[in-house]
């Protein structure tokens, strides 16, 4: 799968399950300052991650991850 | 150190009759049901399927997708509530209301519809696919929290759940706090929105619901000889509460003044009331004697009245035994005729029928009462608002549990 296309189902999941404006989601957006996803929403984020592409994700992996095109990134990296 | 005064300068309501306090009172002179057919869920399988739901209200749309995930829907009653109670305040929402404000919220059940969910999700997928809001959303300090955030009430925070007495605490316990001069303010009521298919199938098993599945306008009849058990409702009220002093220096109009809380327990049954409605009199009586007043200056009693046998005959009598002759004269009703019974919400609900009542001198009826019980003999307004010029008014609350909690409003 392409970054790209891994970019977009996540752009999906943040506006269909988190409620996001979708002009919000952008690569560079924070996800804390920008999309007020708190630390409650981050567990949630990689539920939805989980889920849709099949994978694990360890807390360990996510301490770098601040932004939507870190998560993309480490999603990507995962497939 | 004499107490201060306690007075209510906000309402704001969302419940059964309407989304608003106006069209609440609007519909609760009219002697209109809130209660109809459940809506929200499948009741093909349950012994009872009506409930006092709220109408056209979506979460999403009013606070936005992101926000409304966060809170169960007893959350999200209880902020629109809040928010118009402040507005009616004349509070400014755009600031931190700050530490000399208090919060004190009722509710019976709390999020106990996230309970559910997430159990199921628990059986269904596992531990690891539970939702991490889920504690959030369920905790019955969820919606005290999330309304002191959303608004910015950073003085004393308590959430109070003595059942279907819990609110009618919350406003006692908040008067408490003002007049001994803890905060200057309390944002005070109470939310419930328990309306699932469990709770519906376990209070059924303690026959302590209407099943007139046919009629449901027409199932909560308190006081009525064919009444057959109470009916649930859902909803949020909340008071703004302030000393008298705060009040005058904002300018604020003051709706009434709350002057008698009475606070006890039956310690004898978990859901039965105590014979005679012993505990119940008490209250009464504690709550006369803080308003200091003597029993005959109670015009108006917005009973508890829940459509229960057992309550109805114990109430009929604990007025009976506080008022004497009297209690044959004083202007009694039952609006949760048409609210259904809004359990945590209920006592906060009630307190403000009262208060409008007294600003409006009018009485809301006791719906569906066609036919009164022999054992229940007193005047309870039935199905027709009357005008009654009212100084002084008592609400009665009890709950499972055996808590009983009285409030006295007063004119002036």
């Amino acid at each position: 799968m392409e970054v790209n296309e891994v970019f977009e189902k996540v752009k999906n999941l943040f506006v269909e399950e988190l409620g996001l404006d979708v002009d919000k989601v952008t690569m560079d957006a924070k996800l804390e300052e920008d999309l007020e996803i708190d630390s409650l929403g981050i567990v949630e984020v990689v539920m939805a991650f989980e889920d849709e592409f099949g994978i694990e994700i360890d807390d360990e992996e996510l301490t770098d991850v601040a932004t939507v095109g870190q998560a993309v990134n480490l999603l990507h990296s995962k497939l | 150190m004499s107490k201060r005064r306690v007075v209510v300068t906000g309402l704001g309501s969302i419940n059964p009759l309407g989304n608003n306090v106006q069209d609440t009172w609007d519909n609760l002179v009219n002697g209109v049901s809130g209660i109809d057919h459940i809506t929200s869920f499948d009741t093909s399988e349950l012994p009872v399927t009506f409930a006092g739901e709220v109408k056209n209200f979506d979460a999403n749309e009013y606070m936005g997708k992101q926000h409304a995930r966060k809170l169960d829907r007893s959350g999200h009653l209880s902020i629109h509530a809040t928010e118009e109670a402040l507005k009616d305040a004349g509070l400014d929402l755009e600031e931190r209301l700050g530490s000399n404000v208090g919060i004190v919220f009722g509710t019976g059940i709390g999020g106990i519809a996230a309970t559910e969910n997430a159990v199921r999700t628990y059986d269904e997928k596992g531990p690891t696919r539970v939702n991490p809001l889920a504690i959030t959303q369920l905790m019955p300090n969820s919606s005290t929290g999330q309304v002191a955030i959303k608004f910015g009430i950073e003085g004393p925070s308590l959430t109070i759940t003595t059942a279907c007495a819990a609110s009618a605490n919350a406003v006692g316990e908040a008067k408490n706090m003002i007049e001994n001069g803890i905060v200057d303010m309390v944002v005070t009521g109470g939310t419930e929105s328990g309306t699932t298919p469990m709770t519906i199938a376990a209070f059924a098993q303690i026959r302590a619901l209407s099943t007139k599945n046919d009629s449901p306008k027409e199932a909560c009849k308190p006081f009525d000889k064919d009444r057959d058990g109470f009916v649930m409702g859902e909803g949020s009220t909340v008071l703004v509460m302030e000393s008298e002093e705060s009040a005058n220096k904002r300018g604020a109009e003051i709706y009434a003044y709350v002057t008698g809380y009475g606070a006890t327990t039956d310690a004898y049954h978990i859901t039965a009331p105590a014979e005679g409605g012993a505990g119940a009199v008490k209250a009464m009586e504690k709550a006369i004697e803080d308003a200091e007043i003597n029993s005959s200056d109670i015009e108006y009693i917005n009973a508890h009245g829940t459509s229960t046998p057992a309550n109805d005959k114990n109430e009929t009598e604990a007025i009976k035994t506080v008022l004497g002759e009297k209690a044959y004269e004083v202007v009694i009703s039952s609006t949760k005729s048409m609210t259904g019974h809004l359990l945590g919400g209920g006592g906060a609900f009630e307190s403000m029928a009262s208060i409008l009542s007294i600003k409006h001198s009018k009485v809301p009826p006791t719906i569906n009462l066609n036919d009164p019980d022999e054992e229940c003999d007193l005047n309870y307004t039935p199905n027709n608002a009357v005008d009654l010029s009212i100084n002084t008014a008592m609400s009665n609350s009890f709950g499972f549990g055996g808590h009983n909690a009285v409030l006295v409003f007063k004119k002036s």
